[in-house]
This record gives C-alpha cells, sequence and structure tokens, in this order.
C-alpha cells in the first residue's frame, strides 16, 4: 500500500475513534449539567404531564446507555434528533449555520497561509535589515491580542470611523442571492452576480481578517525563525557554493524544509480559530454555528448541543488531516517512511 | 593567460567586524596550484581553513562585517576586480566545493536527480529534464554506483554516508570545474569509506582534470592525497613544499607537532602545544624548489 494511502487510512481510523470518544464525553456531560431540559423547553407553565410526555418522546426516561445506543442508531441514519430550541432537526439547524462559519474560518485560514508563511520567508532572507525590522513588529502585533479585540478594533477603524467595510452581516440585503452551498461566496458567483461576490468579500474581509491575525502573526514568527535555523544548515552553503540564485535558494532550499514545522503549529492555530470564531462572530452579528452553539447550550437543548460539538470536532479532525498529508507531502522522510527497493 | 594557475591567493587577509571589534583571522596567505595540482591546507582547527575556501569561492565576499584584502585569482581572473555576479557565475562552473557531511550538504527535500539536474543547469541552463538524467547516470557509474535509477530517485536520507559522499564527488565534477575544493571531506564518514571515497576522488579529478584545494587537519590523509602541501597556523601559511619533502624533513616547529598527532587519524587532533615556544614565530619554512610564484 502507498504509505500515503496508508497514512490518510491510519488518520480516518483514529478520528472515528475520537470522534466516538468525544461524541460519548458530550453525551454524558450535557446530560449531567442542572436542568431538565423538557422543562426547560416547555416553560414554567406546562403541566406535569406535559413535561413527563416530552421527557418521554426524547427517551429521557430511559437509563443513558440505552439513550445513547438510540442516539448511535440515530446517527448512523444521519439523524441528530429534533432541536428544542429551534424545533427543526438538528441536522437542517447545523446546514443553515455551518457553512457562515466554515466560510469565516477557511478564509481566515488562507490568510493565515498565504499571509503569514510569505511574511516570515520574507523577513528571514532580509534578516537584520528594515524589512525583517518591520515585519516581525507587524507579527508581534498580530500574536499580542486576542481575536475578539482585533475584532472590535477593526471595526471601529474599518467599518466606523473610516466607512470602508461593511459593519455587520454576510451580505447586504438588496444583494442576496439564492441560497445553494450556504457559502456567499460561492452562491453569489453561482449566480452570476459579481457584484454581490464583491459585496460579500467586503463583508467577509474584517471577521477573518480580525481571526487570522494571531495566526499570520505566529506563522510569520515561527517561519522566520525556522528558515534561519534552515540558513545555517550545511546544504544552504552547499546551494551558495554551486552559485544558484539567492531567490532560488531561499524558495526551494530555505522555505520548503522550513515549512515542515510551521505548518504543525499551523494546524494547531487552525484549530484555535475553530473557538475563537465564536467570539468574532459574535462581535460581527455573523450568522454562524456560534450563536446557534450558545442558544442551544443556554436552552440546554441535548440534540443541539451534541450535534454541535460533534461537528466542530469533525471539522477540527478533518483540519489536522489535511495538515498532516500536506505535511507528509511535503516532507519526503514521512512519504517514504522506508528505503525505496 | 593559459599558464596563469588555477588558484592563486596572494597576502590574503580577512577581518571580522563584530559588536567587540575587529577580529583578524587571516593575516596574509599566499599560496598557489597549478592547473591538475592536488594541493593541501592543513592546519588545526579555526587556524582558517574554511574561510580561505569560502573566500576563494566568492561566499565571504557577500557577507557584511567580512573585510578582505590582498588577491584572490582564478584561471588568472581577480575575484576583487569582477561584478558580483560576475563571481557567482564561477561557482559550480569553474569551481565547485565538497563538503565534510555529504548527507547534511545534499538538500533532504529533493531527491540526488532533481538536485543533480540543478547543478547540471548551471552550465548548461537549456539541458532537458531527460538529458540531464542521463548525464547524471553516467557520472555516478564513474563513481562506482552501478544502480543510478535508484540512487537518483532517491532522497540524501535514504543511502548511506558513503553513498552521499560519492554522489557528492560526482555533483561536484559534473560540469567539469578547474577547481575543486575538499573541504575535509568525509570526515563524518568511517575510516575505511573514508579511504575509499579518496581512491575515488583521486580518479575522478584526474579524470576531468580538475586542480584540487584539499581542506584537512589529517596528515595522513594528506600525505596519500596530496601533490603539495601548505601547513596553516592560526591565519598564516608557516610552511609549504611538495608532500614527500615535508614529510621527510619537516621545518617548522608546528608541522612537527602535527605530525605527532597523525597516528590518531579518525579525530583527537593535535597535542598540546607549546604555543610560547619561539620557534612559532619562525619566518615561512619553504622547501626547495616550490616557491610562490610572483604576483601576476
Ligand atoms: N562569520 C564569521 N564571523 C566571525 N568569525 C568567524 C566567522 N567565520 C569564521 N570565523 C572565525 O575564523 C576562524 C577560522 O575559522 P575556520 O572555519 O576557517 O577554521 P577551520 O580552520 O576551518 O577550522 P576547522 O578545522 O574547525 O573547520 C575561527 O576562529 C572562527 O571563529
Ligand atoms: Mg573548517
Amino acid at each position: 500500500m502507498p504509505p500515503l494511502l496508508r497514512l490518510i487510512l491510519w488518520r480516518l481510523g483514529t478520528s472515528l475513534i475520537v470522534l466516538i470518544g468525544v461524541s460519548m464525553l458530550i453525551f454524558a456531560i450535557a446530560r449531567v449539567i442542572p436542568g431538565d431540559p423538557a422543562r426547560i423547553a416547555l416553560g414554567a407553565n406546562a403541566t406535569a404531564e406535559q413535561v413527563e410526555a416530552l421527557r418521554a418522546r426524547l427517551n429521557l426516561d430511559e437509563p443513558i446507555v440505552v439513550q445513547y445506543g438510540i442516539f448511535l442508531r440515530d446517527l448512523a441514519r444521519g439523524d441528530l434528533g429534533v432541536s428544542l430550541y429551534t424545533n427543526r432537526p438538528v441536522t437542517a439547524d447545523i446546514a443553515q449555520f455551518l457553512p457562515a462559519t466554515m466560510e469565516l474560518i477557511v478564509v481566515a485560514g488562507l490568510m493565515m497561509v498565504l499571509i503569514g508563511l510569505p511574511l516570515g520567508a520574507l523577513a528571514a532572507r532580509y534578516r537584520n535589515s528594515w524589512v525583517d525590522s518591520t515585519i516581525r513588529v507587524i507579527s508581534l502585533l498580530g500574536v499580542s491580542a486576542p481575536s475578539f479585540v482585533w475584532a472590535v478594533i477593526l471595526m471601529l477603524l474599518f467599518a466606523y470611523f473610516l466607512p470602508i467595510f461593511p459593519i455587520a452581516g454576510r451580505i447586504s440585503e438588496a444583494m442576496a442571492v439564492p441560497r445553494v452551498t450556504g457559502f456567499m461566496l460561492i452562491d453569489t458567483l453561482l449566480a452570476g452576480r459579481f457584484d454581490a461576490f464583491r459585496n460579500a468579500a467586503a463583508h467577509l474581509a474584517l471577521p477573518a481578517f480580525a481571526l487570522a491575525l494571531s495566526g499570520i502573526g505566529q506563522a510569520a514568527r515561527l517561519t522566520r525563525a525556522n528558515m534561519i535555523e534552515t540558513y545555517d544548515k550545511p546544504y544552504i552553503e552547499m546551494a551558495q557554493s554551486y552559485g544558484f540564485s539567492e531567490r532560488k535558494i531561499a524558495r526551494s532550499y530555505a522555505f520548503r524544509p522550513s515549512l515542515i514545522p510551521s505548518l504543525t503549529i499551523i494546524g494547531l492555530d487552525f484549530a484555535a480559530m475553530l473557538g475563537n470564531a465564536f467570539l468574532v462572530e459574535a462581535v460581527f452579528a455573523w450568522p454562524g454555528l456560534s450563536r446557534y452553539g450558545v442558544e442551544v447550550i443556554l436552552r440546554k437543548d441535548l440534540n443541539g448541543i451534541v450535534g454541535t460539538v460533534l461537528v466542530i470536532s469533525a471539522l477540527f479532525l478533518i483540519v489536522n488531516m489535511i495538515i498532516d498529508i500536506l505535511l507528509a507531502y511535503i516532507n519526503p522522510r514521512i512519504r517514504h517512511s522506508t528505503r525505496p527497493s | 593567460m593559459t599558464d596563469a594557475p588555477t588558484l592563486l591567493l596572494r597576502d590574503l587577509r580577512l577581518a571580522f567586524r563584530g559588536y567587540t571589534g575587529v577580529t583578524e583571522v587571516l593575516h596574509g596567505i599566499s599560496l598557489h596550484i597549478r592547473a591538475g595540482e592536488r594541493v593541501a591546507l592543513v592546519g588545526e582547527s579555526g587556524s582558517g581553513k574554511s574561510v580561505t575556501a569560502r573566500i576563494v569561492l566568492g561566499l565571504l565576499q557577500d557577507q557584511r562585517g567580512a573585510r578582505i584584502t590582498g588577491q584572490v585569482r582564478v584561471e588568472g581572473r581577480d575575484l576583487a576586480a569582477m561584478s558580483r555576479r560576475a563571481r557567482v557565475a564561477l561557482r559550480g562552473r569553474r569551481m565547485s566545493m565538497i563538503f565534510q557531511d555529504p548527507t547534511s550538504a545534499l538538500n533532504p527535500v529533493y531527491r540526488i536527480g532533481t538536485q543533480f539536474t540543478e547543478v547540471l543547469r548551471r552550465a548548461d541552463p537549456a539541458i532537458t529534464e531527460r538529458a540531464a538524467r542521463a548525464r547524471a547516470a553516467a557520472l555516478l557509474d564513474e563513481v562506482a554506483i552501478h544502480d543510478p535509477a535508484r540512487v537518483l530517485d532517491a532522497y540524501a536520507f535514504q543511502l548511506s554516508g558513503g553513498m552521499n559522499q560519492r554522489v557528492m564527488i560526482a555533483m561536484a565534477l559534473a560540469n567539469n570545474p578547474a577547481l575543486l575544493i575538499a573541504d575535509e571531506p568525509g570526515t563524518a564518514l568511517d575510516v575505511t569509506v573514508q579511504a575509499q571515497t579518496l581512491g575515488l576522488m583521486r580518479r575522478m579529478v584526474a579524470d576531468h582534470g580538475a586542480a584540487v584545494l584539499f581542506i584537512s587537519h589529517n596528515l595522513g590523509v594528506v600525505r596519500e592525497f596530496a601533490d603539495r602541501v601548505y601547513v596553516i597556523y592560526k591565519g598564516r601559511i608557516v610552511e609549504h613544499g611538495p608532500t614527500a619533502a615535508l614529510f621527510d624533513t619537516p621545518r617548522h616547529a608546528y608541522t612537527r607537532a602535527l605530525m605527532a598527532a597523525v597516528p590518531r587519524i579518525t579525530g583527537g587532533g593535535i597535542p598540546d602545544l607549546p604555543e610560547r615556544d619561539d620557534a612559532f614565530a619562525a619566518p615561512m619554512e619553504l622547501h626547495p624548489g616550490v616557491a610562490e610564484p610572483e604576483a601576476t
């Protein structure tokens, strides 16, 4: 079996085990927090019989192990139960709110990689010059405040005092396009509306940048440090002794090996983004999974809580799997764990 | 022009400017290497061998804080009088270098074949992938690697140190340079492999008509390999001569101390030296018939 395929299968297997573990944990935790979900959902005026009936409908009168069994059986059919908060299937809720969050995170992740890595590489190539100093100050600034603080600052500066960007939401009312994927950038393009696309991109810019800033700083600092270390390696001197251009040496001799440790950390930063997105979404009134998540937790909507947590965990595992595959692709030591025959 | 030595250093001085002031490292090195000659530069750790090699390659010239004076002529052309671009053009074409630890000197994320292609492109930018591969395979065959396809598709970490050493020798001579600099080649390898690659290098430089600047602190190895020897001590050449003469009648006290250290071929190095000895301040020892040519 090719090593890359083996790696993917291995990661899929471990991810599944992790997901099962997470589901058990959240299933149990959601049920031990105090408060009766049926009572909360029906309100103080409901009769004891009504509450009892709802508890029975939710299988809450069964032992927890049986409840988990029922949950697994439903999950296998792609059914996460009905949310007591929205009175809709949890899967429908997630399908509605997840794309907004994913769009935000994916764009922020791309910013982190596409801005952070080149900044770090630039700083390393021109180390100890003014270029380096400038980049170091910027990246230090980036990591020095949490993303919701950046969200507020950016919003005040670039949406309020200087109204360059829209202040909240995903797209202007007038620009609304039919929902296909739920990803605004994709849906506007599918509708062939470039004006709407630009509008959606402008809405996305500030929250995504706020979310990405600390990651950008982190990625830049790390890449710089790794690359400077790489520049001291014998294979760089060898490349220089062959007269390869500085540009080629920076790009393919120093940058690529330095990417390996950087990417590992970027994977972790990405995970942190999933958490930070909740606060940034709140600041920019971004209709994503965060508001839904907070509501279902406050209302002790069991199915909503379990569904949200599972989806976030799955997202986290997928991101890490992608990073691992990228790493294997870049680092031949992983890709070719055995000597060629 | 044709009788200009392949490498000529005349009164080469090097100082590093640092936060604490200026540190002089080379105090006027003069040496020459004629076409096809194998010349050793021997001295203890820190005596200035590697910086000399880096200056010859034109690498230190670009480093801030390094102050270089004196002449460096490669095939008669003065490096200092050349543009940076022209200096870079010599590297990988007219001169190349092999390094101490072959495995860490090869790029870890590219296959040997890819690295070979890049080296061959230095001399022939238009060479096709296929032609480069064929040429690389032929070069590997020359260094007794008889399954070139496997090696070209491998990464350095998948090959043994001795194998990488041979790959590096083949790469260094791929473009038929006039000068090959070998900075303590193979000291990271075990003694038998070192001896093998030394023999191989000897044959390869003869076949490719390259002159060699062979840097070492191991006189045992030098005796095997070099036609002539320069002994460097604290940034000065203290003695030089044909290998046989130098080994028969070492004149400078430092050379004799070096020789006393020879039996420990694999390492260790030089025993404690009586540095206060007047003999160390003696002027350069010169064996007959090898005077430095006049500066041209
Ligand atoms: N970039 C630099 N800046 C400051 N000092 C340097 C620099 N490079 C080398 N030196 C100093 O120059 C001296 C000579 O160094 P060099 O590397 O040439 O020694 P060497 O003879 O090759 O020793 P070894 O056998 O250990 O390789 C050393 O004292 C070293 O500390
Ligand atoms: Mg050295």
